[in-house]
């Protein structure tokens, strides 16, 4: 007996020997097509950087995230000790991206880089997960984080709050420039994780009413600098 | 008259009869109606982008052998393990025999229907395995020992207070009527148990080709942690989840999203490529992928129906569908619930099984409107009602639509029966004729006219 | 114009009135109606039954039924789009392909005739009620006609239109449907006749027969107090 794959590719060829007609739309720009094709019938992500960051204030605010714009790192440093300060965090894990490092040596209690290996339950005890990110997504509102960008997979998701400290620079219009942009960076040795994150942990599942913090951060802060 | 029917007549009858449950159900995708069309406008031209999601999932569809030995090349180069199997036996054995080796005890699973089909959380119970569902929803349907009742809202049917029982008496925990406060006895229950399990299973939403990636959607951040923590991770994906390039992501994810929960993206869309890297500080050291055909090659070998593998399984096609609304997501009797499931439940599990469901239609095609990807939904419900009729065709359809075409190939025939339909009308209506009945019981008709249209135009034309 | 009329089967036998009403519409405009008595029904029964060879058989009928009518219309967006839309699905690879393309070219639903191929809106009618309308399924999604029943009711003298929460929501009626699964069906009436009713109009209008079959059957049961109108009767009406 022939084994499962070649079994599965061999029904697969049979079955497409009958041809479907192809669809006759009008789009294009997808499948086959270079990203740099635009793709005007998608939400708007701004045409010029003040449009972008226009577009990316409302749409955090929407999803119930917290931007705040600093003008230098000092600034951004004094902003997450506040925070610290205000919702008296005991513990905050880091990222060793040097801007998040600068940031993070502001804070006013205790900060470990997780960069490397480390015990899971350590990081659960944890109250904030400071890390760095590929880009943000003016469109939606998304952060890229990567395994790369945000010290690991678990960093972003396991503690109760995340923080994100980025520069404005890193703010694309829309996803297609955010992919080709990660395309370009890693190419083929991407990241083992990369997550677009789109405002705070969330479900709807009991009577399909908003709950933040499902299981990943109830809390998401984006400090943008510059 | 198949199992599966009988079950199904008797559940929708019963469902469809309760007012209050229906009424909640209207309620609870209220929010959704609102949100979607709140974030549809934020697309400049919603009707092109349906075109290019369709063209994408077209062309990796119709070059599916392709695309698949491209990615699957991909994912190996990455560091992953491919497995294959034809069916759901398969699929179980697959998945079994690394738990095994593994040594594992506790498995995490974040949602994945896929998993569903397969039955895999029975599996892995008998062979011994602690099995827990992190996803909100199904952990709430596995505490109640019952399938989800839609494939995107798994527990959408159940009150808050039902929930609270639940709790109270699985977790211990205090009764409460608060959404937020029964989360977060979710959240605090499974945060330890992503901590200390073994092996972490999820499903995909999507494959690309181009880079070996596996993507998978989710709002609440449980798939973020079962692929993190565990130290191995599983995904289990049907063969047709493959996307060609990662750019086609740039259409799919916001789709997906806005039809189906009325977000512009769900909370976390996350590319996964390979096992934890050399570098990296976390993630799991081993990542296989189980890819699964069952019976998804003979819906391929339809042309006419291919389309239907395009589905993101994005649930839009439930929240507008009056059947679903109706019946309820658990009187279908399938993994995949609404319209997407009448269409592809016959090809995946038997026709002549589950035609019925194609037959329980009204055609009304908000569906098809609805449909992110363009499948062309209700028509195919028209598609297996003619192959299932062609394969086995009963001597009831036989005696009544053989009778029908007789009389509608008459002219005189038919304005004769009229007349006698028109003039016995009072009395048939008292009889117990089939169809006639099944009417009368909820709804009037017309008094007849003494005369037809016809007789009419013949009287006041020519007479 | 010379208008050769569609008349679907029950609205012969069950609802002529409907009939005749979009005869005095087509009349009032001037146009020439004949009516070929050789028609009965459409095959839509069959079609969606999935008995496809009957269906196939009535569409080749129709086909020389209606050979040579300049355009042909019917008071009703189910059974107009049978031959619009599933008469050439029917017989696609048939020698009857072109003819069936031609015969879908060539007919037209009521509002969809009066308002896109006449450009008429006002056709003279006065009726000073408040109605509803009803958007047939086939009608909004096959043939894609929202506004064009809408714009000739708004034409209307004295009449107050009404939009209801579930204009776009399906009456369960379709077809044998409503019989096959009668619970369903009737849940669906429910939902449907339900916000009907809550509009407080005197009359649902439609550009469906069928459809008002199946909500006036349930309003008349639930003794609603909103009656089923058809588009064409109300157009028909005149002070």
């Amino acid at each position: 007996m022939a084994d499962a794959r070649s079994d599965i590719f061999a029904r697969i060829r049979e079955a497409l020997k009958v041809k479907a007609p192809k669809p006759h739309f009008k789009a294009e720009g997808t499948t086959g097509q270079p990203v740099k094709v635009g793709k005007p019938w998608l939400p708007d992500g701004g045409e010029t950087t003040d449009a972008s960051l226009a577009i990316l204030a409302e749409q955090l605010a929407k999803l119930k995230a917290v931007l705040v714009r600093v003008p230098d790192e000092a600034a951004a440093a004094r902003a997450v000790a506040e925070l610290a300060a205000t919702k008296r965090w005991q513990k905050v894990a880091y990222h060793g991206d040097p801007l998040v490092r600068t940031v993070a040596q502001a804070l006013p209690c205790a900060a470990w880089e997780a960069d490397a290996s480390f015990e899971k339950q350590q990081l659960e005890g944890c109250d904030a997960g400071l890390t760095s990110c590929e880009s943000i997504v003016a469109q939606l509102g998304s952060i890229l984080v990567s395994s790369a960008s945000s010290g690991g997979r678990a960093l972003s998701i396991l503690p109760h709050v995340h923080v994100v400290v980025a520069r404005v620079d890193q703010v694309v219009p829309d996803l297609a420039a955010a992919l080709e942009q990660v395309r370009g960076r890693h190419g083929d040795r991407m990241p083992s994780m990369l997550s677009f994150i789109t405002g705070p942990s969330r479900t709807g599942d009991i009577e399909r009413i908003l709950v933040l913090g499902a299981h990943g951060p109830k809390e998401l802060y984006l400090l943008l600098v510059g | 008259m198949s199992d599966a029917k009988s079950t199904f007549l008797k559940d929708a009858a019963v469902n469809a009869a309760d007012g209050d449950q229906r009424a909640f159900i209207r309620k609870a995708l209220g929010g959704y109606y609102l949100n979607r069309d709140l974030q549809k406008a934020r697309f400049r031209d919603w009707e092109r982008a349906r075109d290019a999601a369709s063209l994408a999932k077209w062309t990796a569809v119709n070059d599916l052998a392709n695309q698949l030995e491209r990615f699957t090349t991909n994912f190996e180069r990455n560091g992953g393990v491919v497995h294959w199997a034809r069916d759901a036996a398969e699929a179980r054995a697959i998945i079994l025999k690394i738990a095994a080796d593994a040594n594992a005890k506790a498995i995490v699973k974040s949602k994945c229907m896929t998993s569903e089909e397969i039955h895999l959380n029975d599996a892995l119970e008998k062979a011994g395995y602690g099995v827990v569902e992190s996803d909100l929803g199904e952990f709430i349907q596995q505490l109640r020992g019952e399938a989800p009742y839609h494939f995107v809202f798994p527990c959408m049917h159940v009150k808050r207070e039902a929930i609270s029982e639940l709790f109270t008496k699985h977790l211990g925990t205090a009764p409460t009527d608060s959404p937020e406060e029964l989360t977060m006895i979710a959240r605090r229950h499974l945060r330890q148990l992503y901590v200390d399990a073994d092996i972490g299973i999820t499903g995909a939403n999507f494959l690309v080709a181009e880079t070996g990636q596996i993507s998978i959607t989710e709002n609440e951040g449980n798939a973020r942690l079962t692929a993190a923590l565990p130290r191995i991770h599983i995904a289990l994906s049907g063969i047709e989840k493959v996307v060609n390039n990662l750019d086609d992501l740039a259409v799919l994810l916001p789709m997906l999203a806005t039809a189906g929960a009325g977000q512009p993206m769900t909370c976390y869309n996350t590319l996964y490529s390979g096992p934890r890297k050399k570098g990296e500080c976390d993630g799991p050291e081993e990542f296989h992928l189980v890819l699964l055909d069952n019976a998804r090659t003979q819906l391929l070998a339809d042309p006419e129906q291919r389309d239907a593998l395009h589905c993101i399984r994005c649930g839009a096609c439930l929240n507008v569908c009056p059947i679903f609304k109706n019946i309820g997501g658990l009187a279908y009797g399938t993994t995949y619930q609404g319209p997407i499931g009448s269409v592809i439940t016959p090809h995946l599990r038997g026709l002549k099984q589950w035609n019925h469901l194609s037959g329980a239609s009204s055609l009304c095609g908000a569906c098809t409107d609805a449909c992110p990807v363009r499948i062309d939904l209700h028509h195919h419900l028209l598609h297996n009602r003619r192959n299932a009729a062609k394969a086995a065709p009963t001597w009831f359809d036989r005696l009544f639509h053989g009778g029908f075409d007789f009389v509608i190939r008459r002219p005189r025939l038919f304005a004769f029966g009229g007349k006698v339909f028109r003039a016995t009308l009072p009395v048939l209506q008292k009889l117990p004729l089939p169809y006639l009945r099944a009417w009368m019981k909820t709804r009037d008709l017309p008094k007849a006219p003494a005369k037809s249209f016809r007789d009419q135009w013949k009287e006041s034309r020519h007479g | 114009m010379r208008v050769s009329l569609f008349v679907p089967c029950f609205v012969d036998q069950l609802t002529p009135q409907v009939g005749v009403a979009t005869v005095k519409v087509l009349e009032r405009l001037g146009h020439q109606v004949e009516f070929r008595a050789e028609q009965t029904c459409c095959g839509q029964p069959s079609f969606n039954s999935g008995q496809w060879d009957v269906a196939r058989r009535g569409a080749i009928r129709a086909l020389e039924v209606f050979r040579g009518a300049e355009v042909v219309v019917g008071p009703s967006g189910s059974c107009v789009a049978m031959i619009k839309k599933f008469y050439p699905e029917l017989l696609k690879d048939t020698p009857h392909a072109a003819a069936a393309a031609d015969l879908a070219g060539r007919t037209f639903e009521f509002a969809e005739f009066l308002v896109n191929k006449l450009g008429v809106t006002d056709v003279g009618a006065t009726f000073a009620k408040k109605v509803t309308f009803h958007d047939g399924c086939h009608a909004l999604r096959e043939l894609r006609l929202k506004e064009e029943p809408r714009r000739l009711l708004r034409a209307v003298k004295g009449l107050e239109l009404i939009e209801t929460e579930e204009a776009e929501s399906c009456c369960g009626f379709g077809g044998l449907f409503s019989a096959k699964f009668p619970m369903i069906s009737t849940a669906m009436v429910q939902v449907k006749g339900g916000a009907l009713a809550r509009t407080g109009a005197d009359y649902v209008v439609s550009s469906d027969p069928s459809c008002l079959l199946q909500i006036g059957g349930w309003l008349s049961r639930e003794g609603k107090p909103i009656l089923p109108l058809h588009l064409a009767e109300v157009l028909a009406h005149e002070a």
